[in-house]
């Protein structure tokens, strides 16, 4: 067992998968010598060496284009597109060109590669460098979908995508990447589709993602101690495949139902939950299902305003207070 | 805007530097030719010589260009019909007038050699061997075609020819095929990668993404811009500020402007092997920019009404088909030879069609197969 930094982690889980698997390779902007614009590949271009850690031109496009053409015959790489909010100009291949090939060519195409990104608030970037873009991964047909909130899911899951044969877009939240967490020795390997109950409770589920996940869990412990409220708390950790077993057991245990979203309001990966629930479990909830969310908005850059907008466990405190 | 009489100059220029190179290394590959041939041809080398005629390429393999060019033809001008017919339901864009490109170059291929092309792709998949009944049924929607209707016309695929898809966002290809490109220089295989596109998309920044990622990287794909003059119906000199699209565009990737006359085969031919050895050496991308020409309108909704009076005659009398029929001639190849393959590329063809159209249409299970490696579409528990 070793302390290390959710930063740390994205370094040893590509290492862990490119110590295995000579097929295993990697390409981005800055990733190779300079180890990363956020430091998260440091000790990769040293270890594996400048062919399979690759630097790339500014070209988004040629990034994850290239790297469906090696894993179409054969490769199994490791994209990084720096900051999510940059999908917006690679988006044929996430929207296009990944999930469809497969299908379209009738099972003659496989795409078993991993794009991995910089994702969410709370640096101060303002609008075009901070957003949670999970939702538009969420809603495309054949990607997979994973967004891990400790050290320890960085690795297993990074593991699980990189062994998974469909294209997995994993999300690393900019704000975790100091956050430090225990990790246990030798191999981790998780699997794709789980979501994980960090905090047992009977009351009421909050569901939470990425960034949402400790703020969540420190809401519930001021709910306890507070209100007396005993929450309990899920890592959803993969939106595609969505662990719907384990959420419905939950609400069918507590009967009420929270979800925390950093991706803004309008069509979050909550509100497709909350669809399922009112679908398959109406009777058993004994109130209205209540999403937490950033507001319908761009996000402002100076920190106050940042703060005001995102999700807090404030917030959380009072709207499930309210609510129960 | 090019006319034929005045871009044939740019591209003898232009093939002249090949021609030395690929005849060497052109008849080192074509080792096909049977005794029969070799003689025939022997015969007939004189007259092919006095008319200026280089024999580089061997009689098997002009043969075997000839067919393809030939069956391009003929199925594409059957899946008109049949979409006049009603047989043929979603869009269709021909390469009628475009046949030698495809031809040229994948003959000059090997097997294992990738292709990547665009929603014109039908002479492209044709031409690695897929046969001629699985590509009509596939525009037919029928359980026989490529992809059991899956695909459709704009995204025929075949793995195990080679035909690594067919792409309809226009550029989306060009950074896939540096993919697989890389795959090879990375492994250490020997094939390249040879990608087709059209002159509008020379405009759209995949384009230019793709081209100096390849050219920085060093990798062995082959960028194939078939310019036949017009995007969707604007023609393409309105929209460049340079004369040819792609080969006024490669030196700012330090690649070397290629500019080939494609309605000849051979001279297709030679440009692709010179470029495919040159990648299998180590010797990275090349650009080659084809001047052709569509006879028939972007796609089956288009009558082609911008094509000023007169263009589309002056282009077919430059048809790829007609002059290399007149090449065959004048290697010596007998009319009954030629007769003979024209009439059983006809029957093929007819025989392709029949099966189609008797073909049942796809089980409405396959709706749900092939999203997910596991063969499903599940995305929960
Ligand atoms: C990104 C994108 N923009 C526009 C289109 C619509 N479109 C389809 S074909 C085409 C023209 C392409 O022209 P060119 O590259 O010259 O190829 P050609 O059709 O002549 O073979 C256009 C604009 C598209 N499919 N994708
Ligand atoms: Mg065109």
């Amino acid at each position: 067992m070793a302390e290390l930094t959710y930063r740390d982690a994205v370094a040893r889980g590509i290492a862990q998968e490119m110590a295995r698997d000579p097929d295993v390779v990697f390409l981005g902007e800055d990733i190779g010598a300079a180890g990363g614009v956020f430091k998260s590949t440091v000790g990769l271009f040293e270890q594996f060496g400048p062919l399979r850690v690759r630097d790339t031109p500014i070209s988004e496009q040629a990034i994850l284009g290239a790297a469906m053409g090696a894993a179409m015959t054969g490769l199994k790489p490791i994209a990084e597109i720096m900051f999510s909010d940059f999908f917006a100009v690679c988006f044929d291949y996430i929207a296009n060109e990944f999930p469809k090939s497969r299908y379209m060519s009738n099972g003659q195409l496989k795409c078993p590669l991993v794009v991995r990104t910089g994702n969410g608030a709370g640096s101060r970037f303002g609008a075009q460098h901070s957003q949670s873009v999970e939702n538009w991964a969420m809603m495309i047909p054949g990607l997979k979908v994973v967004a891990p909130s400790t050290p320890r899911d960085v690795i297993g899951l990074m593991a699980a995508a990189v062994r998974d044969p469909d294209p997995v877009i994993f999300f690393e939240h900019k704000s975790l990447y100091a956050m430090k967490g225990d990790v246990p020795d030798g191999e981790i390997v998780d699997t794709l589709g789980t979501a994980s109950i960090v905090r047992p409770g009977k009351d009421a589920t909050i569901l939470a993602l990425a960034l949402m996940v400790p703020r969540a869990l420190e809401a519930a412990d001021r709910l306890k101690a507070e209100h007396g409220i005993d929450c309990e708390v899920i890592d959803v950790r993969s939106l595609v495949p969505l662990d719907t077993q384990t959420i419905l057991g939950s609400v069918a245990k507590t009967h009420r139902l929270f979800t925390v979203e950093e991706n803004p309001r309008l069509c979050g990966w909550g509100a497709e939950i909350v669809s399922i629930v009112a679908d398959e479990a109406f009777y058993d909830l004994d109130g209205p299902p209540v999403r937490i969310t950033t507001p319908h908005l761009p996000l402002p850059a100076a920190d106050t305003l940042e703060d005001a907008v995102l999700p807090n466990a404030d917030r959380i405190v009072e709207r499930v207070r309210r609510a129960m | 805007m090019l006319t034929p009489a005045l871009f044939s100059a740019v591209v003898s220029f232009c093939c002249s530097r090949f021609a030395a190179r690929a005849k060497v290394a052109a008849n080192k590959h074509c080792t096909t030719r049977g005794n029969a041939g070799r003689m025939a041809n022997a015969e007939n080398r004189t007259s092919a010589a006095s008319a200026g005629l280089n024999d580089d390429i061997g009689e098997a393999t002009r043969l075997k260009m000839y067919r393809m060019q030939v069956e391009i033809r003929e199925a594409e001008q059957r899946a008109y019909d049949l979409f006049l017919q009603n047989l043929v339901k979603g869009t269709s864009h021909l390469s009628l007038g475009q046949e030698a490109v495809a031809t040229g170059f994948a003959a000059a291929m090997k097997p294992g050699d990738l292709s990547f092309c665009t929603y014109r792709g039908h002479a492209h998949t044709l031409a690695r061997g897929v046969p001629v009944e699985q590509v009509l049924g596939e525009l037919m929607g029928r359980d026989n075609g490529l992809m059991r209707g899956k695909g459709g016309s704009m995204h025929l695929t075949s793995a195990e020819h080679g035909v690594m898809g067919s792409y309809a966002i226009i550029g989306a290809h060009l950074p896939i095929a540096c993919g697989a490109a890389w795959r090879a220089q990375y492994k250490g295989h020997k094939d390249v990668t040879v990608c087709f596109f059209g002159d509008g998309t020379t405009n759209i920044g995949a384009f230019h993404e793709a081209l100096n990622f390849a050219a920085v990287w060093k990798l062995p794909v082959i960028f194939v811009c078939e310019n036949n003059l017009y995007m969707e119906y604007t023609p393409i000199g309105d929209v460049i500020p340079v004369e040819h699209p792609a080969a006024s565009r490669a030196s700012a990737y330090g690649l070397e402007p290629v500019i080939v006359d494609g309605q000849d085969a051979d001279a297709v031919y030679r440009a692709a092997f010179t470029a495919y050895e040159r990648a299998r050496a180590g010797g990275g991308p090349s650009l080659i920019e084809c001047k052709t020409y569509r006879y028939s309108g972007h796609s089956r909704a288009d009558p082609a009404k911008y094509r000023p009076p007169g263009e589309l005659e002056r282009w077919k009398e430059r048809c790829p088909i007609k002059i290399y029929r007149e090449r065959l001639k004048q290697f010596g190849i007998a009319e009954s030879v030629i007769a003979g393959i024209e009439a059983e590329v006809r029957k093929v063809v007819d025989d392709a069609t029949e099966a189609c159209k008797a073909a049942p249409t796809p089980p409405l299970d396959i709706i749900t197969t092939d999203v997910y490696a596991d063969g499903g579409w599940a995305w929960r528990n």
